[in-house]
């Protein structure tokens, strides 16, 4: 018995460091296309296509496929209308959100359940699996090709107030009612009480929101048309399109380098707080 | 502010929200709804309604007539959309059990935190928050025939030249080796909080009664992990579904429609094709699929709703 016991966890041991093993191997597999765009995008354009394969840097770095890719692509009005996309969506939905959740934390009314439900359905019907008819609304309000049209169907989000409605609702009350003493109006209350005092869900939300609208491409790609409003992802598909065309392998590491550097280098600077809202996003 | 009625501890039960005893009316709480149902109503129950309503009418040159379940016929009988459907069925299976296996695999290996398990999560997560159409650049060459990355190495050790995602027999499969890349770390983290719930002393007693690695995952991990497995399947079962970047990056759903998913079907009948009942009726079996892939855990997630209203 003892001695099945003691060979169960030799055997326990064994396979415990051959599992964490293959995690390890897999980690590194993971980073090989990350490794693979670093090193294309520094290797000088004159090593030729037989030598993109190599995940070696055996050259002296130079930024030509860098001055390239930005000249070919108008990469600073990407990331302009990338930012402003992102930034407008997340103003408008701590605004909506904030409101709902209050009303969903604090005011008692009749239909709260059923209001409840309606919210909750957006977390399955997402605007995205609805994109046909969202685009025929978006025409019909004559936001066809324009930013805010790629913004508006996110302007109301459940997720976000169901986060925000957890967090106010650990607010104590007297709070609330130390407030209204002082005189303090319900958008004061909001503002000055639950809001402050929300802060590790609202950087949680934000991560989360700007994450998303960053990467998202299919929804812009339908409602942009002209070059001059495209977002990065949509900047970055027609310009690896030409890239490919020309096999130009160094060029098009370089540019989708440049669209995911500001990702990389928040998520290295915040990891924790990435983690944490990544976390947060299945959790309610 | 006087007429806000600050919600004390309920005297009377909320959770339909009809009673009568309990409530009085509270006009300021619908203009604090207002300005999110207002979108809610415009990009989620309108187009809902719309695309049923598109979904049974067709454009007759001028004017709209209503055609019954034709649009359903005539999905049924187009090969292309055959193809979606089962591409994403395999595409749904191929992507979601793979995923969570390494997901769960990851999280339980590096579930303690040393520095070097942090190190190992973030290189396992760094692929979640790329945008999909950048990693799809990447991929352009690394699954180059002949000449890319993958062949290049696979080629030191013998094995010969393959189209990755120009052979239509292995197309498909490329994609889901790609999309499992993207998402197992995104996986992993939900396994992660899950497994900081449990209680060591669960793991003890497992180890006193000589419980084998499996048996303890069997039987201690996994009912524990109960939870995460119903948000991760929820998660998964959308990214199925929505996500679809990579294909028109990749592959456009070719070659021989291979790798033609719903969505993308709905985008090439909407805007290639002009075909607004179809795409219509295409995206309400698109919702269907989405609601049947996460049925079991939609009723959970309504559950835990419900018990907090």
């Amino acid at each position: 018995m003892t001695s099945a016991r003691r060979s169960i966890s030799r055997f326990d041991e064994l396979s415990s460091r051959i599992g964490y093993g293959i995690v390890i191997a897999a980690a590194l597999l993971w980073t090989v296309p990350f490794l693979w765009m670093v090193v294309s995008a520094f290797r000088p354009p004159e090593q030729g296509a037989a030598a993109m394969a190599s995940l070696v840097p055996d050259y002296l770095p130079t930024l030509a496929n860098f001055r390239e890719a930005w000249a070919s692509a108008d990469f600073p009005r990407y990331y302009a209308n990338t930012t402003i996309m992102c930034g407008g969506i997340l103003a408008v939905q701590i605004v909506t959100m904030s409101l709902a959740a209050y009303a969903f934390a604090r005011v008692k009314f009749p239909g709260r359940a059923v209001l409840f439900y309606l919210f909750l359905a957006q977390l399955m019907l997402v605007p995205i699996a609805l994109l046909v008819p969202n685009l025929t609304t978006i025409v019909h309000l004559g936001l066809y090709d324009t930013l805010l049209g790629v913004m508006a169907p996110y302007f109301a989000t459940a997720f976000g107030t169901f986060l925000m409605r957890q967090s106010f609702r650990t607010i104590p009350i007297e709070l609330e009612e130390a407030a209204v003493i002082d005189g303090a109006r319900w958008w004061q209350l909001i503002r000055h009480v639950y809001l402050p005092l929300s802060k590790p869900a609202l950087i949680a939300f934000a991560i989360i929101s700007v994450t998303a609208h960053w990467n998202e491409f299919l929804w812009p790609l339908m409602v942009i048309n002209s070059p001059d409003n495209r977002p990065l992802t949509v900047g970055l598909a027609a310009f690896t399109r030409g890239a490919e065309g020309a096999q130009a392998w160094g060029v098009n590491a370089a540019g989708t380098f440049l669209v995911i550097a500001p990702l990389l280098i928040c998520f290295a600077l915040f990891q924790r707080r990435f983690v944490n809202s990544f976390v947060t996003s299945g959790l309610k | 502010m006087s007429n806000i009625t600050l919600s004390r501890p309920p005297a009377f039960s909320l959770r339909l929200g009809f009673s009568p005893a309990a409530i009085k009316l509270n006009p300021r709480a619908y203009l604090l709804l207002a300005p999110s149902l207002v979108f809610l109503g415009a990009f989620t129950y309108w187009p809902v309604a719309q695309v049923f309503w598109e979904s049974l009418h067709q454009q007759n040159r001028s004017h709209i007539v209503y055609v019954g379940i034709q649009n359903f016929v005539a999905l049924a009988q187009d090969p292309a959309f055959l193809h979606a459907l089962t591409n994403n069925l395999v595409y749904a299976v191929g992507t979601v059990v793979p995923s969570l296996v390494l997901a769960l695999w990851f999280a339980v290996a590096v579930q303690r935190s040393t520095w070097f398990n942090t190190l190992l999560r973030s290189l396992i997560f760094i692929p979640v928050l790329v945008p999909l159409v950048a990693i799809a650049s990447l991929f352009l060459f690394i699954f180059l025939p002949g000449v890319g990355l993958l062949d290049h190495y696979l080629a030191m050790l013998g094995v010969a030249s393959i189209n990755w995602v120009g052979d239509p027999d292995i197309a498909l499969a490329s994609i889901i080796g790609l999309t499992i890349w993207k998402n197992a770390g995104y996986y992993m983290l939900f396994f992660l909080a899950g497994l900081q719930a449990i209680p060591g002393e669960a793991y003890e007693i497992a180890l006193i009664e000589g419980a084998s690695p499996w048996q303890r995952m069997r039987y201690v991990t996994l009912p524990y992990l109960h939870n995460s497995l119903a948000f991760v399947f929820v998660i998964a079962a959308l990214n199925v579904v929505t996500q679809v970047d990579h294909i028109f990056v990749l592959t456009k759903g070719g070659p021989a429609e291979s790798t033609d998913l719903l969505l993308f079907y709905v985008y090439q009948q909407a805007v290639e094709q002009y075909d607004i009942g179809k795409a219509a009726a295409a995206t309400v079996v698109a919702l269907a699929f989405l609601l049947a892939l996460s049925a079991v855990s939609l009723r959970r997630m309504e559950q835990s709703a419900e018990a907090q209203s």
